[in-house]
């Protein structure tokens, strides 16, 4: 059997200690590695082989978990399908931007998840229902209207896309607005009203100016852009219904 | 939360942002380097004939509208670059950007009145 | 759990380290172009009211170097803005399905630059022929 070709790359990654470090630093190894390596795998073998400090979050290994979010070359990106063969002689590893740094490649979640629970991602139904009458029944069509906002694996690429989010941390965000709609766009659910008051607030569809990186780098296809700015139309058929009709709008 | 006020100024963003980008590069380009260029005849915008079109209830409608749209688009655009670019100057610089808009609106509206009809 | 004393990273200058960044900054300050030409257009109406020989005179100024430079880039600028609001278009509109098949985004593109060459001919013949 032919031995696949083993090459050299450096990897520089932040390092940051909490109670140690004043300000994160950098640190560099050189890595061998062959061409079906991903960075996620030259992170392991930094821990298993030169530096077991190193901290990072990972999992699945195949791009469903959302765990290895970080900066690759100032860029957000899964490390578990980015691959090294295609950084030499280099590459710079960072957390995931916008987010505060635990330790090392470790973010702060906390915010990320606040934010996707405030849009109460759940069906609501139109009205209770029992074992008896059976399962929803959805059209292909029906099921199209959500399906790839339903893909989301809450990597938190695109809050660390996001600039708004960058410079205001109350914006509600790209993931959770896309999770907003693909409940606001099932047939099962009839929360929409119930989850406008999200939806209008300035901090809400009202902090994005479509900058659209967020679509960029989802590495799912979700298309959060797009989730968040249909609703600018959404909330503005609101904003007048609710001048026009205050009693009758059914939200605040 | 409260509810934002944003979509009345998004919708005339988004109004003008439509026009000037149906419309706004070739009105560019005729009115303020083909005319003066000498690529299209001068006379399609000499006087009697700008001043026959300002005079007509069509033509006033087009001139307020452009102008209108076009300021409401760029200024709620500019305040919204500021912000990306860290100028904070708070929620008086929102009432100056859209202000001057509703400004120029009125300033369109006065001339056009002033004008007369045909 | 112990309070965690985390680093945040200052996010100056955010626009500038990535292009898609600064393709966004450039998208944005087409404003200035928009704004620019609508003020022009109000200058030439204050003209038109003060009489024949100051609007001929305006008009006439419009053809010195700097004006046409400075409107050639807006004309740059608002044409960039022209091509990317229909290319961000698809994004703000929701699914459209005809004939049971999703309309794909680069069909509402390209609808929308048509749209606009349509009007801009209009505009056109409107201009030199009415």
């Amino acid at each position: 059997m032919v031995e696949p070709r083993t090459r050299n790359i450096r990897l520089e990654c932040l390092r940051y200690a909490p109670g140690i470090d004043a300000a994160p630093r950098m640190q560099a190894w050189d890595v061998p590695f062959t061409d079906d390596m991903s960075v996620l795998q030259g992170l392991q073998y930094i821990k298993d082989h030169l530096d077991g400090s190193l901290t990072f979050r990972w999992s699945c290994r195949m791009a469903v978990c959302g765990s290895c979010g970080m900066q690759i070359n100032g860029v957000p990106k899964l490390a578990c399908e980015t691959f090294l063969r295609d950084y030499l002689p280099a590459i710079r590893i960072e957390p995931l931007a916008n987010f505060p740094i635990v330790r090392d490649l470790v973010i702060d979640q906390a915010d990320f998840l606040a934010k996707l629970e405030s849009v109460q991602p759940y069906l609501i139904p139109r009205a209770p229902r029992t074992l008896a009458e059976g399962p929803y029944r959805q059209t292909p069509g029906q099921m199209d209207a959500y399906y790839q906002y339903s893909q989301c694996i809450n990597c938190g690429l695109c809050y660390a896309a996001c600039p708004q989010y960058g410079m205001n941390r109350n914006f509600t965000g790209p993931a959770a607005l896309a999770l907003l709609h693909r409940y606001n766009s099932d047939s099962r659910d009839a929360g929409k009203a119930q989850r406008m008051e999200v939806v209008n607030a300035e901090d809400g569809v009202w902090g994005c100016t479509l900058v659209g990186y967020c679509s960029e780098v989802c590495p799912k296809g979700v298309d959060p852009a797009r989730a968040v700015n249909q609703n600018k139309i959404e909330s503005t058929k609101d904003y007048f219904r609710h001048l026009l009709m205050p009693r009758g709008s059914g939200s605040r | 939360m409260k509810r934002s006020n944003k979509p009345i100024f998004w919708s005339l963003f988004g109004a003008g942002g439509m026009l000037s980008a149906l419309i706004g590069p070739m009105l560019v380009f005729l009115t303020v380097v083909a005319v003066p260029l000498g690529l299209v005849s001068k006379q399609t915008m000499d006087y009697p004939r700008a001043l026959a079109f300002a005079q007509s209830g069509i033509g006033k409608l087009a001139l307020l509208v452009v102008i209108s749209l076009f300021l409401f688009h760029g200024m709620h655009r500019l305040y919204h670059t500021l912000h990306d670019f860290g100028v904070h100057i708070g929620p008086g610089a929102k009432a100056l950007c859209h202000g001057l808009a509703i400004l120029g609106t009125l300033v369109a509206a006065y001339l056009l009145f002033k004008l007369g009809w045909a | 759990m112990s309070a965690r004393q985390t680093y945040t990273r200052p996010v100056a200058g955010w626009w500038r380290r990535n292009p898609f960044y600064r393709a966004y900054i450039v998208r944005e300050m087409t404003c200035v172009a928009v704004i620019a030409y609508a003020l022009e257009l109000l200058v030439g109406l204050g003209r038109l009211v003060r009489g024949p020989e100051t609007f001929e005179a305006w008009l006439t100024s419009l053809a010195r170097p700097w004006p046409i430079f400075l409107n050639c880039v807006a004309l740059l600028l608002i044409a960039y803005h022209a091509w990317t609001w229909f290319e961000v278009m698809p994004k703000t509109l929701p699914f459209i399905s005809v004939g049971g098949r999703r309309v794909p985004d680069r069909a509402i593109v390209a609808s929308g630059a048509i749209a606009a060459v349509i009007a801009s001919l209009l505009l056109l013949l409107a201009f030199l022929y009415l």
